[in-house]
């Protein structure tokens, strides 16, 4: 009988510790299937974050290197000079990037780093229980939020993807959400651009992904994916913030 | 060569190939020299960070693909790498950090000091860990030790810290650079890919209990055999002494400028240096108390070697300790007077009050 669909080989048969509807699993397994789809699995090092995936070398089948809470880009940078014909990705959430770690990965963008970042955006810091990231909505109820953020209080939403995209050293900035099958095909696609983008040496690259988190949205999963379409995608709004260019169809990439 | 720009040349001879660092006085020459002769070595990476947190961050990825690598700063810039520093320790990933320290707490200033002991020594950033710490005392020893710590780095799998101060990154000597040996590092600690084979993890977040406490005394035991088999000191002029001063890097230099001068007033005084400050030379200072039964601790701090040396001398011989902790190097002078009143057949009693500097203020001495 013919195999039409299995586990990708840079997945670990191992369960995930991650909540019911929680975005990780379907984008770990997005970012495994573009590995092999690649052929990359042999020469790509992952650096997992601090926060609910910091367990992600558990689950890839890749070399990777834990990072220090919001260090990733720069972890990553070593990585990538010394090895600069591997695929080098860090995978951060929304505090990693957005608050501890924002100067790392605004100067590895600008430096033009030839990584690329997946950027897990579920608007709270998950592992720690649901307090108030970056990123959280004007009005949402966190555990250090609870009458809903407010600007005065707690200032506005960071689009980190808008800032990122206006530096030189950006290539390829997507923003998509896995809240349903035709926005986790598009979300591969652009996982998948943006690994090329780095193959190609275009500079840095990065998707973020708005992804439900019911547990600490505490909502139903489908009324998570919901939230996503009616309330996040406002603040955050889903399309291509930044693209060079391939390196056949595009312009080449400024020195 | 000047002291920094020694350091520099070394660690590429020694076979550093990736170098990050960010501003900071008074070690710049350093990272002034990586920039302009590491870029030309085989292989060679540079980069001026955004920050010292991202500086030390970027040596650990280099470290895990399997790059010598080194960072350097001075003391409010380590203090923002020991997030790093200890991160490295977890991950077991070696790499030199140079710390040229300056005066402080805080920002404090830019001349030399020695106020970082206890935070080199101690681990410095959060859990139960320790970085190899080497001393150097000459611009030769500042070529020896970064060989030597790019090694120790490698064997042990841990963060090596080089610990100077403004005074000798600035000061220019003759050097002769050794032959470095041969790289020793096996492949299967270095990610490079898994090719066909398993995959690799590197890794400090333990979240079991049981695994963690397992790890941590993994480490514990190799800090063990590295207090046992890597511990350091210089001891001059003890064979007649009477009283021995102990100090490190600048500090011992001046010391051995004042031994002269004391000699030569009649007064039998040596000199113990410690070199490696991590592991300190427990043994070696206890040995000495044997027949020696009077130290004075000479530091450019208010007293953190002197922690060590309590320690180690248990209460088998009287410790004194003279200190200037604003960023004053004193002169050998000034030390062979403090010194030769403290001398064991003055007279203690009167010299006591001595000890200290007093500081007129608006509220008395």
């Amino acid at each position: 009988m013919k195999k039409i669909f299995g586990r990708p080989r840079s997945l670990k048969p191992t369960p995930t510790h991650y909540c019911p509807g929680c975005g990780h699993s379907i984008v770990h397994r997005l970012v495994a299937e573009v590995i092999d789809e690649m052929d990359m699995r042999g020469s790509s090092i992952g650096v997992p974050p601090a926060g609910c995936a910091v367990l992600a070398y558990f689950y890839f089948d890749i070399d990777m290197v834990e990072a220090p809470h919001g260090r990733g880009p720069a972890l990553a940078t070593g990585v990538k000079r010394v090895l600069p014909n591997h695929l080098v990705f860090s995978y951060q959430g929304d505090g990693d990037l957005a608050a501890i770690g924002t100067s790392e990965s605004f100067h590895a963008a600008n430096r033009g780093e030839n990584i690329t970042i997946i950027f897990i955006n579920n608007a709270v810091y998950g592992m720690t229980g649901g307090q108030m990231a970056p990123t959280t909505i004007l009005g949402q109820k966190t555990t250090t939020s609870p009458p809903g953020r407010t600007p005065l209080l707690d200032g506005y939403p960071v689009q980190i993807s808008e800032i990122l995209a206006q530096l030189r050293g950006a290539a390829y900035i997507e923003r998509c959400t896995v809240n349903s099958p035709a926005a986790v095909m598009k979300t591969k696609r652009a996982i998948r651009k943006a690994f090329q983008y780095q193959m190609d040496n275009r500079g840095f690259s990065m998707v973020e992904v708005l992804s439900p988190c019911p547990t600490n949205w505490k909502m139903s999963a489908v009324d998570a994916c919901k939230w996503i379409d009616e309330v996040m995608t406002k603040e955050f709004p889903l399309g291509v913030l930044k693209d060079i260019g391939t390196k056949e169809t595009g312009k080449e990439k400024k020195s | 060569m000047q002291g920094n720009c020694v350091i520099g040349e070394a660690a590429i001879r020694a076979g550093c190939r990736f170098y990050a660092g960010y501003p900071i006085t008074p070690q710049n020459e350093l990272t002034e020299y990586m920039a302009e002769h590491l870029r030309k070595a085989e292989g060679g990476v540079f980069i001026q960070s955004e920050s010292e947190i991202a500086a030390i961050n970027m040596i650990a990825g280099a470290s895990a693909a399997g790059a010598r690598v080194m960072t350097s700063s001075s003391s409010p810039g380590i203090s923002l790498k020991q997030e790093g520093i200890s991160s490295m320790a977890a991950c077991e990933l070696p790499g030199v950090i140079v710390n040229m320290m300056r005066g402080g707490p805080g920002l404090g200033n830019i001349r030399p000091s020695q106020g970082d002991y206890f935070q080199a020594t101690r681990g410095g950033g959060h859990g139960d860990y320790r970085t190899i710490v080497l001393a150097p005392a000459t611009g030769q020893e500042l070529a020896d030790l970064t060989m030597d710590a790019f090694d120790l780095a490698d064997k042990y799998r841990t963060p090596v810290m080089i610990l100077a101060d403004g005074m000798m990154g600035q000061m220019m000597e003759p050097v002769v650079f050794r032959k470095p040996k041969p790289r020793q590092y096996p492949d299967c600690y270095v990610l490079k890919g898994a090719g066909d084979g398993k995959s690799k993890f590197i890794r400090g977040l333990i979240l079991d209990a049981i695994e963690m406490e397992e790890h941590n005394w993994k480490l514990a035991r190799k800090y063990d055999l590295i207090s046992r088999q890597e511990t350091r000191c210089e001891i001059h002029e003890a064979e007649d002494a009477e009283m021995m001063i102990v100090a490190y890097g600048t500090a011992a230099r001046v010391a051995k400028g004042a031994i002269r001068r004391l000699r030569s007033m009649g007064l039998k005084v040596g000199l113990f240096r410690p070199v490696s400050l991590w592991p300190f030379p427990t043994r070696e200072l206890r040995e000495l108390s044997e027949h020696i039964k009077h130290f004075i601790v000479f530091e450019m701090s208010t007293g953190q070697m002197l922690d060590d040396v309590r320690l180690a001398l248990q209460g088998f011989a009287n410790i004194d300790f003279f200190g200037r902790p604003g960023g004053v190097v004193p002169t050998p002078a000034e030390l062979s007077n403090v010194v030769s009143r403290r001398y064991p057949q003055k007279d203690a009693y009167v010299d006591r009050f001595l000890r200290f500097k007093v500081v007129e203020g608006p509220f008395g001495p």
